[in-house]
């Protein structure tokens, strides 16, 4: 790796004035699993690294059942499956944390770094984005609050100025009757990239017969995640049966702009995004009804 | 924050000092810095999980972890898995299994092993497949493998 300056701020607003001065001289690593790779392979370049991992705020794990969750930015994908109220709370995001990388790699990894990452196969982004996730973040101007599914902006991109950085992500408290779910398609059964993610989350009504609403996104099928709005929202007010399910994972289909590459052809991707969408908004329906 | 850093941290239960380049990952300050070469390079990105040591409980590859990174933390490698009154049990039973062949992914194995096995005594051979779906082995076909692991959980 080329040398570089290493700072480990202990204070959002230590990390943000180091940021803000340095503006693209410096990068911020929480895991480091992306970006060391990045930077060996010569991808990125850095000449200060900015590590998050020691700072309290990023280190929150906050949940109740009105407010939600608060998730830091540096915490790593173990401490998120290993605790068992968000477990019984977030089904959705456990079946993301729990198949990034190997379990080396969820010992470092982290959803806020998988998100700022942006790429666009990120296992986590879509059902963060399903459960309706938003980013707090803190720069020099002080902090703003961003959309999971605006965050990504192009492959590797992400909508953090220089001297912001991203603290945490709040996701809404589950309610009655809903769930979650994200499946990925890859050729093996463990640590791969997604050749196709989808992430799903539905709120029925109280008999369970009907859909509240729902919100899928996609991974690996453009050049960033994509929130498939439209096939989510198709599902708002309706009964929950094939024909319903069938027509929301067309409208997924349609929202996909894939491209054909070294781990699955357009043809094939757009085929994954439906039989996806499919199981994801089933499982969740699965789970929103309790069984 | 240029240039050498000291870090103090603890390598197999004993406190040590090493001085490191921010850019140098824990892999190459434990092999290189150090001169503990129990700890294997292979793909040198996150991929094959040879560089497998136990960070504060958690196994990591340590090619991902920068040598900085280790101030304060408690670390196990390779060479704290046996003591003076012998082998640990799941190397023990790494040979009577011949769970290896080349030799270069089995430090890896041997720590993310007993990185399971601390935590869950009495996990069985789904969980142990699994677990263990961040080592790399080429030559045994992992058989062997999972099979000296769940000789030693309590699982059977």
């Amino acid at each position: 790796m080329e040398p570089f300056d290493y700072l480990s701020p202990s204070s959002i607003e230590e990390a943000v004035k180091t940021l803000a001065s340095k503006g693209d001289q410096a990068r911020i690593m929480a895991g480091g699993t992306d970006m060391l790779v990045q930077m060996r392979a010569g991808r990125r370049t850095a000449p200060l690294v900015v590590d998050i991992k020691e700072i309290p705020d990023l280190n929150v794990v906050s949940y109740d059942a009105t407010n939600g969750l608060t998730l830091g930015a540096a915490v790593p994908c173990y401490k998120i499956y290993q605790d068992e109220t968000l477990s019984a709370a977030y089904p959705g995001l456990m079946d993301a944390a729990s198949l990034i990388g190997g379990i080396q790699i969820q010992g470092r990894a982290t959803i806020g770094g998988n998100i700022c990452n942006a790429a666009p196969s990120g296992d986590s982004i879509p059902v963060v984005i399903a459960l309706g996730g938003v980013c707090n973040i803190a720069g020099p101007n002080g902090t703003r609050q961003l959309p999971v599914e605006e965050m990504c902006t192009a492959p590797g991109r992400n909508a953090l100025a220089d001297g912001e950085i991203l603290v945490s992500v709040s996701i809404p408290a589950p309610q009655a009757k809903s769930g979650a779910s994200y499946l990925r398609f890859i050729p093996r059964n463990e640590m791969d990239i997604a050749v196709v993610g989808v992430g799903s989350s539905v709120q029925l009504d109280a008999s369970g017969q009907n859909f509240v609403s729902a919100r899928i996104s996609l991974a690996s099928v453009a050049p960033t995640p994509v929130f498939a709005k439209e096939a989510g929202d198709s599902l708002a007010g309706k009964p929950v049966n094939e024909e319903t399910i069938q027509a929301a994972s067309e409208l997924a289909q349609a929202a996909a702009k894939p491209i054909s590459d070294m781990r699955g052809t357009i043809r094939q991707r757009t085929h994954l995004v439906g039989v996806l969408t499919r199981r994801t908004l089933n499982i969740a329906i699965e789970r929103a009804r309790g069984g | 924050m240029a240039g050498v850093t000291q870090v103090q941290t603890t390598l197999n239960g004993e406190v040590i000092n090493f001085l490191c380049e921010p850019r140098q990952s824990l892999l190459e300050c434990l092999r290189d810095v150090l001169g503990m070469t129990g700890t294997k390079e292979g793909c040198n990105d996150g991929n094959c999980g040879a560089c497998t040591v136990i960070m504060d409980g958690r196994i990591v590859d340590s090619c991902l972890v920068l040598g900085v990174e280790a101030e304060g933390k408690d670390i196990t490698t390779i060479e704290g898995m046996a003591t003076p009154e012998g082998l640990h049990p799941l190397q023990q039973s790494f040979l009577e299994n011949a769970a290896l062949q080349c030799g270069i992914c089995t430090p890896g194995f041997l720590l993310a092993s007993k990185g399971l096995l601390d935590q869950e005594p009495d996990a069985d051979e789904g969980r142990i497949r699994h677990w263990l779906a961040g080592n790399l082995c080429r030559c045994t076909g992992y058989d062997k493998i999972v099979r000296a692991v769940l000789q030693v959980s309590k699982a059977k």
